[in-house]
């Protein structure tokens, strides 16, 4: 009875809103939990933000498979690179460890990551690492199906050098922003901020959410509705 | 190419004209619409959104109406093709009264309509992509059908569309019963349409529930349903196997 994609002509379209951005002493990263198979929701509640190091995070889009075994590689080089070095990897050596694998493979893969951290050469930063293997070293980026409906908002509300707090809030609302209009994101808004004085991860369930356009403040049930309304035939055919 | 496919009687079968005429792919869609019986008649929930592929774009699409006074109908799919169903059906009500003759159509003849309206365009290749619940109540008769795009038609105590089928459905046969009271079924409905939120991917948070008994039609303004997030396993998921999701 249902027809799920439709047009087998449209591009395959990855389920996620991921967001990077840089403040004035570290990065946050944010995404959503929804993880669809077809048009089904097998996990409403799922974290797209992975770790690679004590200080670097992936946040993965497109293929879960493919995404989780690039970071499950970049971990485990990374890992033997922190030890050989004998100190903290870099931010920019893991994001062109992502690199080689999403570069190298390109053909086979359909994830596009992005990567943030803080380390003492450089601070805060953030790679972006879409499909094909580029990589580009950017103050904010956006990526994911949900990220469509977000360049007008980051055009219009970007600035350098905000506080911790800011950034944070710019990320929640904009993955808000894009729950609210993509089919492929959903669930909860997840942060992970990434500074010198090391990892905090937050947790925004709907209900903390702010409303958007055509969304209304919900409710227990239509009955608690119908018995508080004002007037005596709040039901109107 | 065979001369014979182009033979009067193979026209149809070679593609190239019926093709310019026959419905491919919905583009504007609402999901699942799911029903039930209950004491006093039928109540029917669907919420307003109507996807544009995997963008939400509408979100005060009114996918529940009512249908002369004894029937609600409820549509998922296509919303322009639902518009043109329900211009039929308005026509149809319409040349009922103008009889003027005391009889009015009840549900199981709305119904009836409806579903070889949608067999007779499945027949051309060219169907109405909805699928419909269509419910009412006449002389104390409680009435509730569904029909597919292709012409698959039922009635039963308890139908729905789309998702509804694999989310909503399981929940009724569990719980629905004989003489649920409007509360229980609007209760009923709300968790359908919860998991239905949780799970569907093109479900938004407003719905509609109508109910329909021998005194008339009711929709309910728009409201929101609260969901829930606060399961511990939700907010730390990757805590003991970091990588995984």
């Amino acid at each position: 009875m249902d027809v799920s994609s439709g047009d087998l002509n449209a591009p395959h379209s990855m389920g996620t809103t991921i967001i990077g951005v840089t403040y004035n002493g570290g990065v946050v990263l944010g995404a959503d939990s929804r993880t669809s198979t077809g048009m089904y929701v097998a996990n409403r509640a799922s974290d797209k933000i992975t770790q690679l190091t004590d200080n670097v995070y992936i946040c993965r889009s497109g293929s879960a498979a493919d995404s989780q075994i690039v970071s499950d590689y970049v971990r485990y080089f990374l890992h033997q690179h922190t030890i050989q070095l004998g100190q903290p990897s870099t931010v920019k050596v893991a994001a062109n460890l992502v690199r080689l694998l999403s570069y190298n493979n390109k053909n086979s893969l359909q994830t596009g990551l992005i990567v943030g951290g803080w380390d003492k050469y450089e601070g805060g930063k953030i790679y972006g690492i879409p499909l094909g293997g580029t990589v580009l070293e950017l103050p904010f980026t956006i990526g994911g199906s949900g990220s469509s409906y977000l360049y007008g908002f980051f055009d219009q509300v970007w600035k350098e050098g905000m506080t911790q707090e800011e950034a944070e809030q710019l990320v929640v609302k904009a993955v808000s922003l894009a729950i609210a209009r993509d089919g492929a994101s959903g669930g909860v808004v997840r942060t992970v901020t990434i500074n010198k004085d090391g990892v905090s991860r937050k947790f925004f369930p709907g209900d903390t959410l702010p409303l958007w356009h055509e969304e209304l403040e919900p409710k227990e049930s239509l009955l608690d509705i119908l018995s508080t309304a004002a007037s005596p035939e709040p039901m109107v055919s | 190419m065979n001369v014979s496919d182009s033979t009067p009687a193979m026209n149809n079968l070679m593609g190239s004209e019926a093709d310019s005429q026959r419905t491919l792919y919905p583009y504007v869609t609402g999901t699942s619409v799911v029903g039930i019986k209950y004491k006093d008649g039928i109540l029917l929930a669907a919420d307003m959104g109507g996807s544009y592929g995997s963008t939400l774009r509408y979100k005060t699409v009114e996918r529940l109406k009512s249908v002369g006074k004894h029937s609600i109908i409820g549509a998922s799919g296509e919303i322009s093709d639902f518009q043109e169903i329900m211009r039929n059906l308005d026509d149809l009500i319409l040349y009922d009264n103008m009889w003027d003759d005391g009889n009015s159509f009840g549900p199981k003849e709305v119904h009836n309509y409806l579903t070889r309206m949608m067999y007779n365009r499945r027949n051309k290749f060219n169907p109405l992509w909805n699928s419909l619940v269509l419910g009412g109540v006449k002389n104390g008769q409680k009435y509730l059908g569904t029909v597919s795009m292709i012409g698959v038609h039922y009635e039963d105590n308890h139908v729905a569309t789309g998702f509804g089928n694999h989310l909503a459905r399981p929940l009724l046969r569990d719980e629905w019963h004989e003489n649920l009271t409007f509360e229980e079924g609007v209760k009923l409905l709300e968790k359908c349409m919860r998991v239905l939120l949780y799970r569907d991917r093109s479900a938004v948070n407003k719905l509609q529930i109508a109910k329909i008994t021998e005194e008339g039609v009711t929709i309910s303004q728009p409201y929101a349903l609260k969901t829930f997030w606060g399961f511990s396993a939700f907010k730390n998921p990757t805590a003991g196997a970091e990588g995984s999701w």
